[in-house]
């Protein structure tokens, strides 16, 4: 246990300690919020769908914690130039515990910023059809966030370089995002589109958020919820199973 | 740890990267207290047998045993046998030098009680415990390396693996890092197992010194018996005469292609 809190500990400690990466936690889903919210949302009424900015909260807070969490890949990738995962990796540890401390604290601070925007949200006027479930949606947001940081950390593990990095994030991070829902309702865009974001398991996490948050939902949430859970374990697998390969 | 044995034991010991074979058949063993250094010239496999004996890479066959715990099968009794100071800098800049002593000491099992009073001590010893609290990416070169070795002693290990831990140091802090490393081999019993360039450290620190080449054990003894051994006077003439004077390529390893990248990076 001491190994998996020292390690999240770290991950925290710097994840305050980057003023930019606050900032940037703040700024990118806020440009969405308002850009999207009401650029769209005017159009959105019209076409007689409700309030886009309410439909969109929930959508954004997932979307800020893939990208964070995705991000803490780049740390690891960063641990392993600077020579950092070396003094994890020959201690007598469990590959493990070094790389789910990491990762959940990875996760931590990836839910701290969806909730975050939560908060932000409610100064645009966002409001959560009930109050008394808003801590269920911060525990599915942190279930994504350690689905996806369980995964980058498997990536970070074998990508070279930023560059690497930024490839990773065109093929799957953004694909993941555009293709599941959390911009747009998945009711009636064409059946093609409707199979890929039924593949995608971003979608029930974004539906399981706007579910609890706005009474909401396409698939429902008993089956967002097992697939989120499934995701959780298949990613904390394939994490653990990289860094078990890791050589230096 | 077993009594009598070696500290640390290689029997026929290779390791290959597809056709490259980068340790070849390599057997010795180094015995308690002792200050051991691996020669070799560029890319004559010094690393590569430093990385399979501290559990990062894992032998293409052979057997390796450190303080009587077979690295392979019981690895987590031989990662807490050893320290380590890398070739490349492993500390976390973005924290503190204290942070990241307590972080070794969570590794490593060290407990709560404990933990205080040895990393205060070792900070002191290396000189550093003015500046614990300041992160360590605002440390010079040398302050970092002296960082490593007050890390690297922490859990009190048997053997203490130093690769080529002066390099780029300058004198003073070079003759600072061999004071506390001989004074701790000798007053606990410590074995230091170390690689360098430089051949008169060598000289002037190890008990026992081995010189490696493409891979294979070329000779081993103290730098007498190696002058003796090849006629010569100086252990730099013996190390040339054994090796040869002509100027190697470095096989790039997995390790020395993101070096080289950073190291071009740094120079962009």
């Amino acid at each position: 246990m001491r190994v998996i809190y020292t390690l999240w500990l770290r991950q925290i400690k710097r994840f305050f300690r980057a003023k930019s990466r606050i900032v940037g936690a703040i700024g990118q889903p806020l440009l969405f919020l308002v850009a999207l919210g009401y650029g769209i949302g005017s159009v959105y009424a019209r076409a007689g769908q409700g309030s886009y900015i309410e439909f969109l909260v929930p959508g954004i807070m997932a979307q800020t914690v893939l990208f964070s969490a995705m991000f803490y890949g780049a740390m690891i990738m960063f641990d392993k130039q600077f020579g950092f995962l070396k003094e994890t990796l020959v201690a007598p540890v469990s590959r493990f515990k070094i790389m789910f401390g990491g990762a959940l604290g990875g996760a931590t601070t990836a839910t701290l910023q969806g909730t975050l925007v939560f908060v932000i949200s409610l100064f645009l006027g966002f409001r959560p059809a009930h109050w008394a479930l808003v801590p269920l949606a911060i525990v599915v947001l942190g279930l994504l966030a350690i689905a996806i940081a369980s995964f980058s950390s498997g990536i970070g593990s074998f990508v070279q370089d930023m560059q690497g990095f930024q490839a990773i994030n065109q093929f799957i991070v953004f694909p993941l995002y555009f293709l599941s829902g959390a911009l747009y309702p998945l009711d009636h865009v064409p059946t093609w589109l409707r199979i890929i974001a039924e593949c995608n398991p971003m979608s029930y996490a974004v539906d399981a958020m706007r579910y609890i948050l706005i009474g909401q939902s396409h698939f429902g949430l008993l089956r967002d919820l097992i697939i989120l859970v499934v995701c959780v374990i298949l990613m904390l697998a394939f994490g653990a199973y990289r860094f078990r390969h890791i050589e230096a | 740890m077993s009594k009598d044995g070696p500290v640390i034991h290689l029997q026929h010991v290779t390791k290959r990267f597809g056709d490259l074979i980068a340790v070849d058949d390599v057997t010795f063993d180094v015995q308690k207290g002792e200050l051991f250094a691996l020669l070799g010239p560029n890319g004559a496999g010094k690393s590569t047998t430093i990385k399979m004996l501290t559990t990062l890479l894992k032998p293409t066959s052979g057997e390796l045993t450190l303080a009587g715990h077979d690295v392979i099968k019981a690895q987590d009794k031989a990662r807490k046998s050893f320290g380590i100071v890398f070739q490349d800098p492993s500390v976390d800049t973005e924290m503190t030098a204290y942070e990241n002593m307590e972080l070794h000491a969570a590794l490593y099992g060290i407990r709560g009680s404990e933990t205080k009073s040895r990393i205060k001590s070792l900070l002191e010893l290396v000189e550093l415990w003015d500046r614990k609290d300041t992160l360590v990416k605002n440390y010079s070169g040398g302050m970092k390396r002296r960082l490593e070795v007050a890390r690297g002693l922490l859990h009190h290990p048997h053997v203490l693996f130093l690769d080529e831990p002066t390099l780029g140091l300058d004198t003073q802090t070079r003759n600072l890092l061999w004071d506390y490393v001989k004074k701790l081999s000798h007053e606990e019993g410590m074995t230091v197992f170390f690689t360098t360039h430089y051949i008169e450290e060598a000289e002037a620190v190890a008990d026992r010194i081995a010189i490696i080449d493409h891979g294979k054990l070329i000779a081993l003894g103290t730098s007498k018996e190696l002058m003796k051994e090849t006629k010569t006077k100086t252990l730099e003439q013996a190390y040339l005469a054994l090796t040869g004077k002509t100027v190697r390529d470095e096989e790039p390893g997995k390790g020395d292609e993101w070096r080289a990248r950073r190291r071009a990076r740094m120079m962009r």
